[in-house]
């Protein structure tokens, strides 16, 4: 009768089973951290006063956050980021590789039934691939590449059953928008999510990183998906070994949603809370001055194809910002002509980077602008400055606005195809 | 442990963006740089306040957002001593413990009572937060004994120095 947290965290901490709110030490299968967070982690590890990541295999660094990196200073933090990872003999992907989040299941590091923990507050999206992944702060991270434990108190889940086929130019972006705007942005603290239901069932692999990737927007503390076939098969050709750990059917919820995909439409959420959640339709017409299409929710293939459904052939009105999460997208989009098509349509098509999801860089907004982002959070002021506004949205609204300059329900491109 | 302080009075979902902007993480890291951009996008009056030692009173869901560490630490080094709030994010919060700054979760009702300005004192041993102002107090649930231990010597790092050990080390928690 347990969850698949509960599960996961018995076997990985040597029990024979865990209920909600037992606290167990863990053994922990990879821990990350990239340019935001990483320089802080080997700073916490040197303050512990350990020398030695406990395993090289198992410590990944990502350099995707400012990668090219945009000043002397964050150069200075890849410098040594670099340094250490040379020293301790662990991997790093650097600049240009692609977000963490992106190429850690890419790579094979991300294996079903796995605990992974991350420097990260999006390290959630590795529940697509049946991990119990979380997102920690530097000094857990430090310690995580110290020890290779960790300490947690096994959390209650909440099962959100998702039924129905989502429609045209309705993508796993407007579901999980969704799903926000009913259990709100601090609906799961400290609560894990699990998502049921024929929807989930048949989603691709990059529909399932994008919910589980938001699961946090929830406050959620994880969001362990049960392998499906598309994910299975993606996993097939980068991993060997494939031990899938399921929920048992009288598994304990502390709360159940229902969810049918065939009613929803293309939803934004308003600045400046994620939960703000509003059809397309109602805010619809409102003038944006950038587009930004990428991030770790949705920079991949399958947005930019829709991206390129709705542009090609045609000119944008506004800035319109693409980013592939990782290289490997990035030359799946370039084989398959999406880049040329994106670029004469007007887009600045840029490398793998976080960029300016984060304000970190490539795109950042001036007083008073609006943006459209297909990113995760539209906090005051984190794409640049305080008085920008970042609506979130899917590729194709996210597409279809930039054609227009103002926020279309993309819907009515979608039909013309 | 005793902890006082002056009452900050702020809002629900305080982010870590609000915190510490992304935008100047990605310029310099070093904390004490960062102090000066505490809750810029907010209010940039608000690290005058937090300097004279401070007591952070928020609604539910504070520290929602990114990991970044730098927001407890940013916070701890602009002269935040605890933080009392409806709720935390769960990333924050475990941030917190890790570097030693008490986050204590109190109910709204006597949330609302509290008033921007008021002195606080909070005994974490005992599970109390007391308004010294209004002279009323609520019980609050202490932390648990290892997590409390954590926070007694300032952090993680500060207790592994002291013990050499860890507080979960061969042991059940």
């Amino acid at each position: 009768m347990s969850t698949i947290v509960e599960k996961i965290l018995a076997k990985k901490s040597g029990k024979n089973s865990t209920t909600a709110g037992d606290f167990v030490v863990a053994d922990i299968d990879v821990v990350f951290a990239h340019d935001g967070t990483a320089l802080l982690a080997i700073e916490s590890m040197q303050e512990l006063g350990i020398n030695k990541v406990f395993d090289p295999n198992k410590v990944v660094f990502f350099i995707d956050h400012a990668a090219p990196s945009p000043s002397p200073q964050i150069s200075n933090i890849h410098l040594a980021m670099r340094k250490f990872a040379k020293q301790q003999g662990i991997k790093l992907f650097d600049v240009g590789s692609g977000i963490c989040h992106q190429v850690l299941p890419e790579e094979g590091y991300v294996k079903p039934g796995s605990v992974i923990v991350g420097a990260d507050s999006h390290s959630v999206t590795h529940g697509a691939f049946n991990a119990f992944a979380i997102g920690v702060g530097s000094t857990d991270a430090a310690l995580a590449m110290a020890t290779g434990k960790l300490w947690f108190k096994v959390p209650e889940t909440v099962k959100v059953i998702v039924d129905g086929e989502l429609r045209k130019y309705v993508m796993a972006k407007d579901l999980i928008l969704n799903v926000l705007s009913i259990i709100k942005a601090d609906g799961l603290t400290y609560e894990a999510v699990e998502y049921h239901g024929s929807c989930i069932k048949n989603m691709g692999v990059d529909g399932r990183m994008t919910i589980a990737n938001m699961a946090v927007e929830m406050g959620a503390k994880a969001s362990p998906m049960e392998l499906n076939e598309p994910t299975e098969l993606w996993l097939k050709q980068r991993i060997d070994v494939i031990e899938p750990v399921k929920a048992d059917k009288d598994a304990k919820y502390y709360d159940e949603f229902f969810i049918d995909a065939s009613k929803l439409e293309p939803l934004v959420a308003v600045p400046p809370n994620v939960d703000n959640v509003k059809p397309v339709r109602e805010v619809e017409g409102l003038e944006v001055d950038q587009v930004f299409i990428g991030s770790c929710t949705n920079g991949r293939i399958e947005d930019i194809l829709t991206a390129v459904k709705i542009l090609e052939g045609k000119k944008v009105r506004v800035r319109c910002v693409v980013i592939p999460a990782s290289r490997r997208i990035y030359m799946d989009a370039i084989k398959k002509g999406y880049v040329e098509k994106l670029v004469r349509a007007g887009c600045t098509v840029g490398p793998p980077t976080c960029g300016p999801c984060i304000g970190a860089h490539m795109g950042l907004l001036g007083e008073g602008e609006v943006a459209i982002s297909t990113s995760n959070r539209n906090f005051t002021g984190r794409m640049g400055a305080s008085s920008s506004k970042i609506f979130l949205a899917s590729a194709a609204t996210a597409a279809a606005t930039a054609l227009e300059g103002k926020l279309v329900d993309p819907r009515k491109y979608g039909e013309k195809l | 442990m005793k902890i006082t302080g002056i009452a900050v009075k702020l809002g629900n979902h305080i982010n870590t963006d609000l915190i510490i902007s992304g935008k100047h993480k990605y310029r310099t890291q070093v904390i004490s740089e960062l102090t000066k951009y505490v809750f810029e996008d907010l209010d940039p009056k608000l690290k005058d306040k937090l300097a004279i030692g401070s007591v952070i009173v928020a609604g539910k869901n504070f520290g929602c957002g990114s990991s970044r560490e730098q927001a407890p630490r940013v916070l701890k080094a602009a002269g935040v001593r605890a933080i009392v709030a409806e709720s935390f994010a769960r990333i924050f919060f475990r941030n917190s413990v890790n570097v030693g700054l008490p986050t204590i979760v109190v109910n709204l009702e006597y949330i609302r009572k509290i008033k921007d300005g008021d002195s606080l004192t909070i005994d974490l041993i005992e599970g109390r937060v007391f308004d010294n102002e209004l002279g009323i107090d609520t019980k609050v649930s202490p932390y648990p004994k290892f997590i409390l231990d954590i926070i007694n010597d300032g952090g993680i790092a500060e207790y592994y120095k002291r013990f050499n050990a860890f507080p979960w080390d061969g042991k059940l928690l």
